[in-house]
């Protein structure tokens, strides 16, 4: 127990060195600074797939540790992008409408500029004013910190609600997707001030820095987000090995119990929940630019319920299972749905991976749940048992019983 | 004048060659329709009245054919001698022709020969006007009827005349009845006697026919006027207007910019266009351009260039504020009687009233629809999740598979009634096997672990839908409901319910029967509680847990195919209906208190009505009715986290 | 002798069943106390009123020198002010080590933050092996409790509660699944615990009763039938009665 934190968990360290491993040989290959074998838009979608597994690692510290389903994490993350795309797209409208009214022959007012950069953002929704919430959109710094904020607060207000009433298991999961349904729903509206079903574009071009071309900045932002998850990694492997993380895994797994230990169970899951909301809006703030364009449609409850399929697959309870299974699965995704897999012809007829994948995902999901609840992760498990026989005892073995019949009590 | 002249030869040519063909005497009619004969060809709206009213005033009997056949296209010229006939198709070429006079068969022509007169809408509006008064008086009660609702349509004045006096004619008492109310609406809006236009008004107070609210509006309608002193006494003042207060400053004034009382403001833009083109060196008005962007160096500028006669002059805010307070603002009624206006302005708060009380009794209605759709939709679930705690996230999708069900099936048996019947206990079946399959190959692996059974049949659900895409695409796919289901039940103008919404509401209360009478008088209910309450006791009295829960699963999922029925009958059945519905579905179970069918009713019926509350209060925007239910459901939760019908003790299982 | 617990006139129902009727108890600082009865007296309904988990209709009760009142309290804020549980089924966190069983009982700050930021230090750590040299798991600090035996969970469980330091311990049948030595053993813990604070024991066995040598409860359709010595309890008629059947 006395040892430093990184030698009581090698996983953090060799997860870090394949990251960093990664990035390298990504940049290497890439077309902005390496040999030029990686697409600038394959880039992009390594650094997504980056900021997806940052937001799954904080699903896991809500699912995996604390036993908290939560189908609300992917609503925050759309949080996060919602406010740094807000900065984005002002300050992008602003020099284009700056640059295009420089030829006028009398200079713009303030307000004139203003309207001019409303009517350029909002005319798509039929209006031509910026509404309360895009006070702070002319400031970085202040939307970085809504970036944080938003989700977080939104998350804590929630929780608050949902934990102090003794909200739990399948009850919260609903009432989590319900929120995240009534979010989806509210920002569809035209007049919910974020450009309804428009949501938010041309998040990819920085402002002020539009000569930089888009494969350096593909690599900006990649770097950004292998440092934000390595950073997340630690933080969560930090929290989870601790104290904390005992009384996280023992909420999860007899919540009762730790409250007759003397822990206030709301606050540590409030805690957590607002905490891992703030994360998940990061990582959102770190994604969208790289998308380029977010939309209400992100938000929808079905995301959420991915993060939540990530993880199963990756393995919860452990953080890099959570990381593999949302840069894994995600990246199968994109390549089976991008039409990039072969077809297969059966004669009779073609299985075309665009229209079957989702089918494919979605029984191979229930197979996981089935046969292997401890997803990919597992597989380390049976790696390391080798490489270490002398663990002690075996698996739960004929206790696992007892632990059954405890979640069929709550 | 030399055009006229020809005309007129032309005309008189005519009746020269008329009177010299023996073979048709010139009759009264036709010398009517000669008279007008111009008019008639010309057939414009603005100058056509003259002779519909001609041939409506001349008294004879067949003005109404006449009307009629021209008002139907039938009336055709004989290019030969100018006669008007009806006409028939013979053939492709040739016509018979008719005398309007004698209604007899006067002979055939090629359609060469002829000209038909095709009067516009316009003209055949008023053609139909004339033919009213006509109509009214028909012996076909049907056409009388016909004649009651145009004259509801296009009230005129014209009409209170001939209504009147087919009033005491009248035989049918309904007839008589829609007349005397025609009368009294025409009587508010045209008659010439003030005290029998109240009458009528007060007569008419509180009802809540369209026709009759429309009437009271268009007595109402008024305008805002402008005036430098009171109002003078010849006009009826509805109101005054306060400015600031029942009128903008802003419209105020352009009201007075519009009578060319004041001069006009002059806008920002404006500002900044005069602006524009008097820059000069880099300067305007003295201001450099650089300078420009506040709003004191622009009114500087501008200034000096209204010193200089280079531009209007903007009319100060003091200015504004002064020529406002010079006028007085009104609204004015266009109907100049006040006592008619005041009984009108009475007889409208009545009917509001009542309007008012119909409007929610039809909001209620709407309330239970939208309720017995939830509880339709929610009572699979309370079967499933309530009964045998089982989150089933598919749940949406085996809906959405009973309304693929009933839209197959009408492919094949294109009889909508036969097929609705046909599918719905097939549908019931399909559902019942896939929740049998899904309950043995999944779930029963997974008792116990309920969050584990929910993202297992995330992962059933997902596929389903996919599976659902690829089979039947992604567009819409209809699901007919019987014709006998078309309609409304109409109550009055302002409540009315769809048949279908009653059907669904009948088939939401048939299903709460099946189920209490399932649970709570058979065998299987009674093992179904058994086998939930202690599955371990239930095995050990002989009860085959497994073939009980199987069933249980099986019956609440079949449930579900049949709402799924219901609900594409009135929905599109696409393969995103059942994720339509799952949320509202578990709220309404979890909102009600899980494991109670009273409960799950309650929920449904809280939410259904909440739900249409807050449209009505916001109608233009039901995602954010939808939001702010959500919104409500997690605060509700929060005063009864067990739901509205919540077990106590114990048995809550804490 | 001053007073630690004061419970009186306190009832519950559930549904209409009394499980406590009127129910009034008193417990001093430093006292061994053993409650029993037969099925159904509520003897697990007053463990959870005491402990938080269940809301009493009415009466009071009072805790402590300052006599503050725990109704209303949560179960955590209870337990923070010294009300230790051990349940009649060994819960251990069977995912985790003894070790970090026992870190989490150990008395400590409980809030979320301080956790978060918590590492232990050496002298917890001594504490540790200390209660688990107590307990003779001293040789399976490091192992997952769920691999323990159902024995060794009892103690685990016993370990955990003594490693919060409470001055009310409210143990179910603690003895249950025991061999005779071992409950030798968890008699003379328990006993020794007696002497600092306050112990409440349901207990069906009357042996371990007896061999605890306290004074005893006798608790009847959610009331107290009697109380006092054993053998005084015992001789009571009313209490022959309930236990043999009427």
């Amino acid at each position: 127990m006395q040892n430093s934190f990184l030698a009581r968990n090698p996983s953090t360290l060799i997860f870090l060195a394949a990251l960093a491993l990664f990035t390298i040989v990504v940049t290497l290959l890439s077309e902005g600074l390496g040999m030029g074998f990686v697409s600038t838009s394959f880039v992009k979608t390594l650094g997504k797939t980056l900021c997806l597994g940052l937001v799954a690692i904080s699903m896991d510290l809500v699912w995996g540790y604390a036993g908290i389903l939560s189908l609300g994490h992917f609503a925050f993350f759309g949080l996060g992008g919602y406010m740094i795309g807000m900065w984005l797209m002002y300050e992008r409208t602003r020099d284009v409408v700056v640059s295009s009214l420089a030829d006028a022959p009398i200079p713009a007012s303030a307000q004139e500029l203003n309207d001019a950069i409303a009517t350029q953002i909002f005319g798509v929704v039929g209006s031509a004013e910026f509404p309360l919430i895009w006070a702070f959109s002319d400031s970085l710094v202040l939307q970085l910190a809504l970036v944080v904020l938003v989700p977080g607060l939104l998350a804590l207000a929630f929780g608050w609600l949902a934990f102090r009433s003794r909200v739990a298991g399948v009850y919260l999961s609903i009432l989590t997707q319900a929120m995240t349904l009534a979010l989806s729903l509210y920002l569809f509206q035209n007049d919910s001030g974020l450009r309804g079903n428009n949501g938010l574009s041309g998040l990819q071009n920085l402002p002020g820095l539009t000569d930089v071309p888009q494969a350096l900045v593909s690599l900006w932002f990649l770097w950004g987000s292998a440092l934000a998850l390595g950073l997340g990694y630690v933080l969560a492997a930090w929290v989870v090995s601790g104290k904390f993380g005992s009384v996280l895994r023992g909420i999860r797994d007899d919540e009762a119990r730790v409250r007759f230990l003397g822990y206030s169970v709301e606050s540590y899951k409030l805690v957590l929940f607002t905490g891992t909301a703030c994360m998940a809006g990061i990582a959102g703030a770190l994604y969208y630019p790289q998308a380029g364009i977010i939309n209400p449609a992100e938000i929808a409850p079905i995301a959420s319920i991915y993060l939540a399929v990530w993880v199963a697959i990756g393995g919860r309870g452990r953080i890099y299972g959570a990381v593999i299974g949302a840069v894994f699965v995600s990246l199968l995704s994109s390549w089976f749905t991008g039409g990039r897999a072969p077809n297969i012809d059966l004669g009779f007829y073609t299985i075309q991976w665009v229209d079957w994948w989702l089918v494919v995902l979605g029984l191979s999901f229930v197979l996981v749940t089935l046969f292997a609840p401890k997803g990919i992760g597992g597989l380390f498990d049976l790696i390391s048992s080798r490489i270490m026989p002398d663990r002690h005892g075996a698996d739960l073995g004929p206790d696992d019983g007892a632990l059954r019949e405890r979640e069929a009590r709550e | 004048m030399i055009r006229l002249f020809l005309t007129g030869l032309f005309v008189l040519l005519n009746c020269s060659l008329a009177v010299a063909q023996s073979t048709s005497v010139q009759t009264p009619m036709q010398a009517v329709l000669q008279e007008q004969s111009e008019l008639i060809v010309k057939s414009s709206r603005k100058s056509i009245a003259p002779a519909i009213d001609a041939i409506t005033e001349s008294g004879l009997p067949q003005a109404q054919d006449v009307l009629q056949a021209w008002q139907g296209k039938d009336m055709w010229l004989r290019k030969a001698d100018g006669l008007f006939f009806r006409a028939e198709k013979l053939d492709s070429k040739t016509y018979k022709l008719f005398d309007f006079d004698s209604g007899e068969r006067v002979g055939e022509a090629p359609k060469s020969e002829l000209k038909q007169l095709k009067p516009n809408s316009g003209v055949r509006a008023l053609i139909g006007v004339a033919l009213v008064q006509f109509q009214l008086n028909d012996p076909d009660p049907e056409r009388r009827r016909a004649a009651l609702v145009s004259i509801e349509r296009n009230p005129s004045e014209s009409l209170l005349a001939p209504l009147r006096a087919s009033i005491t004619t009248e035989s049918d008492e309904g007839l008589k009845e829609m007349k005397l109310r025609a009368e009294r609406l025409l009587t508010i809006s045209f008659g010439a006697d003030e005290a029998a236009r109240i009458e009528a008004i007060e007569y008419i107070s509180g009802d809540l026919g369209v026709d009759a609210r429309a009437t009271l509006n268009r007595l109402l309608a008024s305008k805002t006027d402008v005036f430098t002193d009171a109002p003078p006494d010849n006009v009826n003042v509805a109101r005054r207007l306060e400015v600031g207060d029942a009128i903008s400053s802003a419209e105020a004034y352009q009201l007075l910019v519009d009578r060319q009382l004041v001069p006009p403001l002059v806008s920002q833009n404006d500002i900044r266009l005069t602006l524009a083109q008097h820059v000069t060196d880099g300067k305007v008005g003295g201001v450099s351009v650089a300078a420009l962007t506040e709003a004191v160096q622009r009114e500087k500028a501008y200034g000096a260039l209204v010193a200089e006669g280079l531009a209007e002059p903007a009319p100060t805010e003091a200015e504004v504020n002064a020529a406002l307070s010079q006028h007085i603002f009104a609204e004015l009624y266009d109907e100049p009687s006040a006592a008619v206006t005041q009984a009108a302005e009475k007889a409208m708060q009545s009917t509001s009233v009542h309007v008012g009380l119909n409007q929610a009794a039809d909001l209620a209605l709407d309330g239970i629809s939208l309720a017995s759709i939830y509880f339709l939709a929610a009572i699979g679930l309370a079967i499933t999740f309530g009964v045998m705690g089982v989150i089933n996230m598919a749940h949406g999708e085996f809906i959405m598979m009973g309304a693929y069900t009933g839209y197959v099936v009408q492919q094949v048996v294109p009889n909508h009634t036969i097929s609705i019947i046909v599918a719905i206990p097939l549908a019931f079946a399909v559902t019942f096997a896939a929740g049998v399959a899904m309950e043995r190959l999944v779930i029963r692996w997974l008792y116990n672990r309920p969050l584990e059974t929910l993202l297992a049949t995330f992962g059933v659900s997902i596929a389903l839908q996919q599976l659902a895409k690829n089979i039947f695409g992604t567009q819409a796919r209809p699901l007919t409901a019987p014709a006998w289901l078309d309609g409304a039940w109409v109550l009055n103008d302002v409540v009315s319910i769809s048949y279908i919404r009653i059907a669904i509401f009948v088939l939401a209360l048939g299903f709460l029967a099946i189920f209490l009478f399932i649970m709570k008088r058979t065998r299987l209910g009674l093992e179904t509680r058994a086998v939930t309450q202690n599955p371990g006791m239930a095995a050990s009295m002989g009860i085959n847990p497994n073939r009980v829960n199987m069933l249980t699963f099986g019956l609440g999922s079949g449930i579900a195919g049949v709402a799924g029925v219901a609900i594409g009958l009135f929905a599109k059945v696409t393969s995103e209906l059942g994720s339509d519905y799952i949320v509202q579905s578990f709220m309404t179970v979890v909102v009600g208190g899980v494991g109670n069918i009273w409960g799950t009713l309650f929920g449904a019926a809280m939410i259904g009505f909440m739900q249409k509350g807050i449209e009505w209060l916001n109608p233009s925007n039901t995602l954010a009715a939808q939001t702010f239910m959500i919104i409500f459901i997690i605060i509700f939760i929060q005063f009864r986290p067990r739901g509205i019908i919540a077990l106590k003790g114990r048995a809550a299982g804490d | 002798m001053n007073t630690l617990l004061e419970v009186s006139g306190v009832s519950v129902s559930f549904d209409g069943f009394r499980a406590i009727n009127n129910l009034s108890f008193r417990i001093a600082s430093a006292e061994m106390r053993a409650i029993i009865g037969p099925n159904g007296a509520g003897k697990t309904t007053f463990m959870d009123i005491v402990t938080g988990k269940t809301k009493p209709d009415e009466g009071r009760i009072l805790w402590g020198e300052k006599s503050v009142s725990l109704l209303g309290l949560s179960e955590a804020r209870i337990a923070r002010e010294g009300v230790g549980r051990k349940f009649q089924k060994p819960t251990v966190f069977e995912d985790q080590t003894v070790q970090e069983n026992l870190l989490m009982a150990l008395k400590n700050k409980r809030g979320p933050f301080s956790v978060l930021l918590y590492r232990a230090k050496n002298d917890d750590l001594a504490r540790v092996e200390a209660f688990a040299e107590e307990i003779g798991l001293a040789d399976a600090l490091m192992r997952k409790s769920g691999e323990l035996s159902h024995g060794q969970k009892q103690w685990l469980e016993i370990g955990m509660l003594l490693a919060q330091e409470p001055r009310l311990l409210l143990v179910d049948e603690p003895a249950a699944g025991m061999t005779p030595a071992e409950r030798e053993h968890t008699t003379n813990i328990l006993v020794e615990a007696a002497k600092t604070r306050a112990v409440v024991v349901v207990e069906h066995d009357m042996e371990f009763v007896r061999r605890l040598d306290c004074k005893v409860t006798v608790l009847h359709e959610g009331s107290v039938l009697a109380e006092g010595s054993l053998d005084h309890v015992t001789a009571n008629k009313d209490v022959v009665d309930v236990y043999l059947g009427r």
